[in-house]
């Protein structure tokens, strides 16, 4: 059993504060991967968890105990950093059996126990070559090796595919996916790739400034964002973010996006958004999987509306859209055959089932 | 995919002048390289050839470059005297000791100053720089003061023992060992030490079994320097030491060898080359890890 404990972590460097009061329970078995831009503090929380960082204030518990001033070595934790950090001078199987040999297990157990995670990683063939001959994902592979060798009570992995290029990072991800399915052991990971964190996670922490902004399960932070920061990080392309205002109408609301656009809101929503009639500072949230062509059959709360497109970038399966919206570029996803051209008018359907309506003063999500 | 076309296409252009300004650059630098070879290796070359003269073939006017009774009685000569091989002894054993203390010092001197952070360390790294700047030929009249001074409370007589050079040079030797390996153990990346701290090692473990073998080139090329200090330093010797069973071979080879103004050419040749060996074998054995040390870091490990 390792559940991971958070309590009101902070942690301040001279007179900048890097983590400003984190809480988080990571249950036993759990894959969590803290998320958001560079500078956040999510490496620092890793390292804090991991012990390479003093914790300035709060606590942290590992597997129930409070293990702020247990050295690194004492934590039964193991980390897999970014640039792999094997030792040059060993070979593979050395680099792996390192931590076990400094706690001078026997060599029997030793040998038993990097055969069977070369075996997890399919790097039996590579045990007696050095780093330098590996290629960046073996070495990615000999990394996690050396971390699951020593049978932690947590893995800590930080940032440990953006070394790779695209196309072997995709295959790590899953392998890593594959990896702790084998081996179920408590996993923090940081990235700040959202497409890694949602393909990864079972829960995700979204980070931003030193603070949690949310946690919770991948499609619960795509559908429900807490707040405009989440809506934005989560997805890709970015959530549209258009400036409008709520005006009351004959049984509803009616959202004014500008002189030319206005959607009725959908029915479930007018009495949450009732009470902010008279807010100046609304924006209309909407991915731009929500913006479309225009279909034969209208589901409730689609409605159409008509643009000027500006760009358009055809990906193959569907192409990206750009307009501009109310002195916003608003980014949409059509369907290759549906005509779109760069400078013609177009009719787009909007999907108000999932919008959003955010405070940009306060930046939730109303 | 056109424009990669387009870009394989510039690149084959700039392949084609890179070769050429290649090409021109390797002549050049051959063309300056013979005559730095030849500028250098002239002297040694004719220490080679006076020392297979005789004394009277050396006076005789004929051609310096040519030998023509070779003869290795100067290096028989030489090495009949007792006192030649009491230099070689003393040389030997001072530089062996010299080397052994100055990278006892400066490795674990270098990985604390270049991994602990503690108050002051960046203030020493200097300081320890600073220290092999200032100038032996600056420091010799101090340390014989300090010599007399400990003699005149101690009763401990310091100066005239041959020993005295194995606490000397490491004044030279470890400001200099410690600052390149603070530059080798600086380029090792941080989170190799972060990985073998998770993996249970402490500070020594770390020294030892990752950071020592990671910067071996380093280590050697910081051994060649202490052991190419100690054994070919003139000063220190020539200022500390004067009895004739206390020199070190480059003293010992200059004062015993010259008589007043007699100068036995055949025999302080002979003598030159014969200490001039140990270094060339050191060197031609430890030439491999000495390059790989000074161009650590042009690749990844």
């Amino acid at each position: 059993m390792a559940q991971v404990t958070l309590r009101n972590i902070v942690k301040k460097y001279d007179e900048t504060l890097a983590v400003r009061g984190i809480d988080l329970d990571i249950t036993d078995k759990e894959f969590v991967v803290l998320v958001g831009p560079s500078g956040c503090g999510k490496s620092t929380t890793l390292r804090m968890i991991a012990g390479l960082e003093e914790i300035t204030g709060g606590e942290i518990l590992i597997g129930g105990d409070v293990v702020n001033d247990v050295p690194p070595k004492d934590r039964n934790i193991a980390m897999v950093f970014q640039n792999y950090a094997l030792y040059p001078h060993m070979t593979v199987f050395e680099n792996m059996s390192f931590g076990l040999r400094l706690k001078k297990v026997p060599k029997p157990e030793i040998q038993q126990r990097v055969e069977n995670a070369a075996r997890i990683l399919d790097i039996s063939e590579l045990l007696q070559r050095k780093p330098r001959q590996l290629s960046g994902g073996q070495r990615q592979r000999v990394a996690m090796g050396r971390a699951i060798v020593r049978d932690p009570k947590v893995f800590l992995f930080d940032e440990p595919l953006s070394n790779l290029d695209a196309k072997l990072r995709v295959q790590m991800r899953t392998e890593i996916k594959k990896v702790h399915q084998k081996v179920r052991t408590t996993t923090v990971y940081v990235t700040h790739d959202q497409v890694e964190a949602m393909t990864l996670a079972d829960r995700v922490v979204v980070m931003n400034a030193g603070r949690i902004e949310q946690v919770g399960a991948p499609n619960d932070l795509y559908h429900a964002p807490a707040t405009k920061f989440v809506a934005g990080f989560i997805g890709s392309p970015a959530m549209n973010f258009i400036p409008c205002r709520l005006e009351a109408a004959a049984g509803g609301l009616r959202l004014m996006v500008n002189g030319e656009i206005a959607f009725p809101v959908p029915d479930d929503r007018v009495t949450r958004y009732r009470q902010h009639l008279n807010n100046g500072r609304l924006l209309f949230g909407l991915r731009p999987e929500h913006i479309t062509e225009v279909r034969r059959h209208l589901e409730p709360n689609q409605h159409p509306f008509e643009v000027d497109l500006e760009v358009t970038e055809p990906m193959g399966m569907e192409t990206l859209i750009y307009c501009q919206i109310n002195g916003t570029e608003v980014c949409g996803r059509v369907s290759p055959g549906a005509g779109a051209a760069a400078g013609a008018r177009m009719r787009l359907l909007a999907d108000l089932n999932n919008m959003h309506l955010i405070d940009d003063d306060t930046g939730q999500v109303l | 995919m056109a424009a990669t076309a387009i870009a394989e296409g510039i690149q084959k252009v700039r392949h084609g002048s890179i070769s050429k300004n290649r090409r021109r650059a390797l002549f050049w630098s051959y063309v300056f390289l013979v005559i730095f070879a030849v500028f250098f290796l002239t002297p040694p070359l004719y220490m080679l050839i006076t020392s297979l003269k005789s004394s009277a073939e050396i006076a005789a006017i004929t051609n310096p470059w040519f030998v023509y009774h070779p003869t290795l009685e100067n290096y028989a000569a030489l090495l009949d005297q007792q006192v030649f091989l009491v230099f070689m002894r003393n040389s030997i054993v001072v530089s062996l000791c010299v080397v052994a203390i100055t990278m006892l010092i400066s490795v674990p001197a270098a990985f604390a100053l270049a991994r602990m952070k503690f108050w002051g360390s960046g203030v020493l790294a200097t300081g320890v720089f600073l220290t092999y700047l200032v100038p032996e030929s600056l420091l010799f009249i101090p340390l014989f003061k300090i010599f007399a001074f400990v003699h005149q409370y101690t009763g401990i007589e310091l100066i005239n023992h041959w020993w005295v050079l194995i606490v000397l040079y490491p004044t030279l030797s470890v400001p200099f060992a410690t600052w390149i390996m603070i530059g080798y153990f600086a380029s090792i990346p941080k989170e190799i030490d972060e990985a073998a701290l998770i993996d249970g090692a402490g500070y020594i473990q770390m020294l030892t079994k990752i950071f020592i073998p990671v910067a071996l080139p380093g280590i050697i090329a910081a051994t060649i320097f202490a052991f190419t200090v100690s054994w070919a330093d003139f000063l220190y010797p020539l200022a500390f030491t004067t009895s004739t069973d206390q020199l070190v071979l480059p003293v010992g080879i200059i004062t015993t060898l010259i008589k007043g103004d007699v100068y036995n050419w055949g025999q302080i040749m002979a003598g030159s080359l014969l200490c001039a060996a140990p270094p060339l074998i050191v060197y031609a054995f430890l030439m491999d890890y000495y390059i790989a040390g000074l161009t650590a870091g042009a690749t990844k490990g």
